[in-house]
């Protein structure tokens, strides 16, 4: 049985929920998998995992808990477990996190390595990925001795497929590159959801007039379980910081819904956004390009429509 | 060339080699263009191609940098078909000193991309500093920049809103989720892949263009840089237009209605879990 390892990634110390969805991109009878975590705390994930097809949680731990804030001993670390499980095929989310430590470790490997994608196909090595600022979906053939599997976030429903899964401990002994030093970890908002891996994103564009304005998707955001986005014009003209910019040179989102509220629809931020499950367009403008390319569209001020969506969500509860 | 009145006018220079800061650029579609699939895995190329949105701010950091020190050599570096010329010339309007091209007859990936970056630079001298955007619009590969370093040998950070040069390191910060930074300090040489927020690139102005006319462009066949066929490859076997079904329905009535039932079909048809 080959065996295939998935890379689990926390948030708060808990399981990120768009981890579940690249377990099942790895679900296969013919394999056996392995979950990777970092830190001893980690053992009590298993059963978590359990119902999703893991068949061993390594917890990868170090003398010092310290030295996996490095990302470059990340690597090394996964590198060294990969090895010692004979894991040649490594699934992880296409996250912030990942973007730095999959291409760490497929260099390191010389590994093919494929991120945001969308579907694996184990057997013939092909993935479908996004090109072209999300214009095209490509299909990769990978070829190599190991292979690395980013997968976007949001894109796949998560399948159960119980079994039994035990813990092993896997003890990192190895020590960081000295020409790499971490001198400090700022943390994001505590509790935020990362733009590119929210569930739900609701986003103002010119039409919010101001960055004062942007507190109604806030409130709005709270209710749902959201995270707020912003154009390129909102960014542009300082009302919110590029951070929040959704789009071609901000951050490509995926959620199950996407609320535009204000935002007239360039083909850059069509490019940061385009696989969104599901798009509601709030806008005066009944032509603006993002009405012709919704799900759900409703042409009226946005300033009435999203408070009126906030008391209602409150109310249903 | 040794300046002995400069140096005793100002004693706090030492004299050192120039300082080598390499810039990979790619030549990459607009954006903005229609992308046309033309063969199962290729695209109609009689489009607008430009110098990658990220790589610009790569530049632009390389002649900051160049403008803070005495002796920096600032070279643009490409791997690509011949058109990417037009990327290399890009980045010499906007300050770097002069271009190196690596011609190919086909778009390579990132393994093969990296290996020919790598083999062009040892080739040409000794990088104090290499940067590059954090991504290319059209792959949105993610991974040249640690393929690069890897190769080298040297440490890597990626996703880079600032950089800080110190005498023999510089100090950077890697945006982390939710707004989060990681400072990390790197010993030269290093590799840095740039983030949108590290600068605002310029707009090169006509006489910059006219200017960088003159500047040289070195080209070179990937086949002459001897590079080792690598054993792992990421190849593109088919290309289809990404088209998104959607309902297009518009939702009419009072605002208080139309909430209502735009509640009512994303919790229904569109099955969304509003808490």
């Amino acid at each position: 049985m080959e065996k295939i390892a998935i890379l689990i990634e926390t948030r708060q110390g808990e399981i990120k929920p768009s981890l579940y969805g690249v377990i099942t991109a790895a679900q296969d009878a013919e394999h056996e998998l392995l979950a990777l975590a970092f830190g001893a705390d980690t053992a009590r994930f298993a059963d978590q995992l359990k119902p999703y097809g893991i068949h061993h949680l390594v917890t990868i731990t170090a003398p010092s808990a310290r030295s996996f804030s490095n990302p470059d001993n990340r690597a090394r670390a996964i590198i060294r477990a990969m090895d010692h499980f004979d894991i040649r095929t490594l699934f992880a989310l296409t996250s912030l996190a990942g973007k730095d430590l999959l291409p760490r470790i497929a260099a390191r490997l010389d590994a093919p390595l494929v991120m945001d994608c969308l579907a694996v196909n184990l057997v013939d090595s092909t993935v479908e990925k996004p090109q072209f600022s999300e214009k095209t979906i490509a299909t990769i053939r990978v070829t190599g001795h190991h292979r690395i599997f980013g997968i976007r976030p949001n894109m796949i429903e998560p399948k159960t497929m119980p079994v039994e899964t035990e813990t092993v401990v896997f003890n990192y002994q190895g020590t960081a590159d000295d020409r790499l030093e971490v001198v400090e970890t700022r943390q994001g908002k505590s509790g935020a959801i990362d733009l590119s891996e929210a569930e739900i994103i609701i986003s103002g564009g010119r039409g919010m007039k101001n960055g004062e304005n942007f507190q109604i998707l806030q409130e709005c955001a709270q209710v749902m379980g959201a995270a707020v986005g912003a154009s390129r014009v909102a960014v542009d003209n300082g009302w919110v910081p590029h951070s929040m910019q959704v789009g071609q040179t901000g951050t490509t989102v995926c959620p199950k819904l996407y609320i535009a509220c204000g935002i007239s629809g360039s083909i850059q931020h069509f490019a940061g956004m385009k696989t969104a499950g599901t798009i509601v367009c709030i806008n005066t403008d009944p032509d603006a390009a993002m009405m012709q390319q919704c799900d759900y569209g409703i042409a009226g001020d946005l300033f009435k429509i999203i408070p009126a969506l906030t008391r209602q969500l409150k109310a249903h509860r | 060339m040794f300046d002995a009145a400069l140096f005793y006018l100002r004693p706090h220079v030492i004299i050192t080699d120039p300082m080598n800061i390499y810039v990979c650029v790619k030549h990459v579609p607009d954006s903005a263009a229609t992308i046309r699939i033309v063969e199962p895995n290729q695209i109609d190329e009689n489009i607008t191609f430009l110098l990658n949105p990220y790589d610009e701010n790569a530049v632009e950091a390389a002649v900051q940098l160049k403008a803070d020190s005495d002796d920096t050599d600032v070279i643009a570096v490409t791997v690509g078909k011949p058109a990417a010329i037009d990327t290399l010339k890009s980045a010499l309007a906007m300050g770097a000193d002069r271009g190196i091209h690596v011609v190919t007859g086909y778009w390579p990936d990132s393994i093969v991309t990296a290996r020919a970056l790598q083999a062009a630079i040892i080739k040409d001298g000794l990088p104090d500093l290499i940067l590059t955007g954090k991504a290319a619009i059209d792959s949105d590969g993610y991974q040249t920049q640690f393929r690069l370093a890897a190769a080298l040998d040297i440490p890597v950070a990626t996703h880079v809103g600032s950089i800080a040069r110190n005498d023999n390191s510089v100090t950077v910060t890697c945006g982390l989720e939710a707004g989060g930074e990681q400072v990390i300090r790197m010993r030269m040489p290093c590799v840095i892949g740039t983030a949108k927020t590290l600068n605002t690139p310029r707009y090169p102005t006509l006489p910059d263009i006219i200017k960088a006319r003159k500047k040289e462009i070195r080209e070179v066949s990937i086949d002459h840089l001897a590079i080792e066929p690598p054993d792992s490859r990421m190849e593109i076997i088919a290309l289809k237009s990404a088209v998104q079904k959607r309902r297009k329905q518009m939702i009419a009535g009072s605002i208080e209605e139309s909430v209502t039932e735009l509640i009512r079909r994303l919790k229904g048809e569109a099955r969304i879990p509003l808490s």
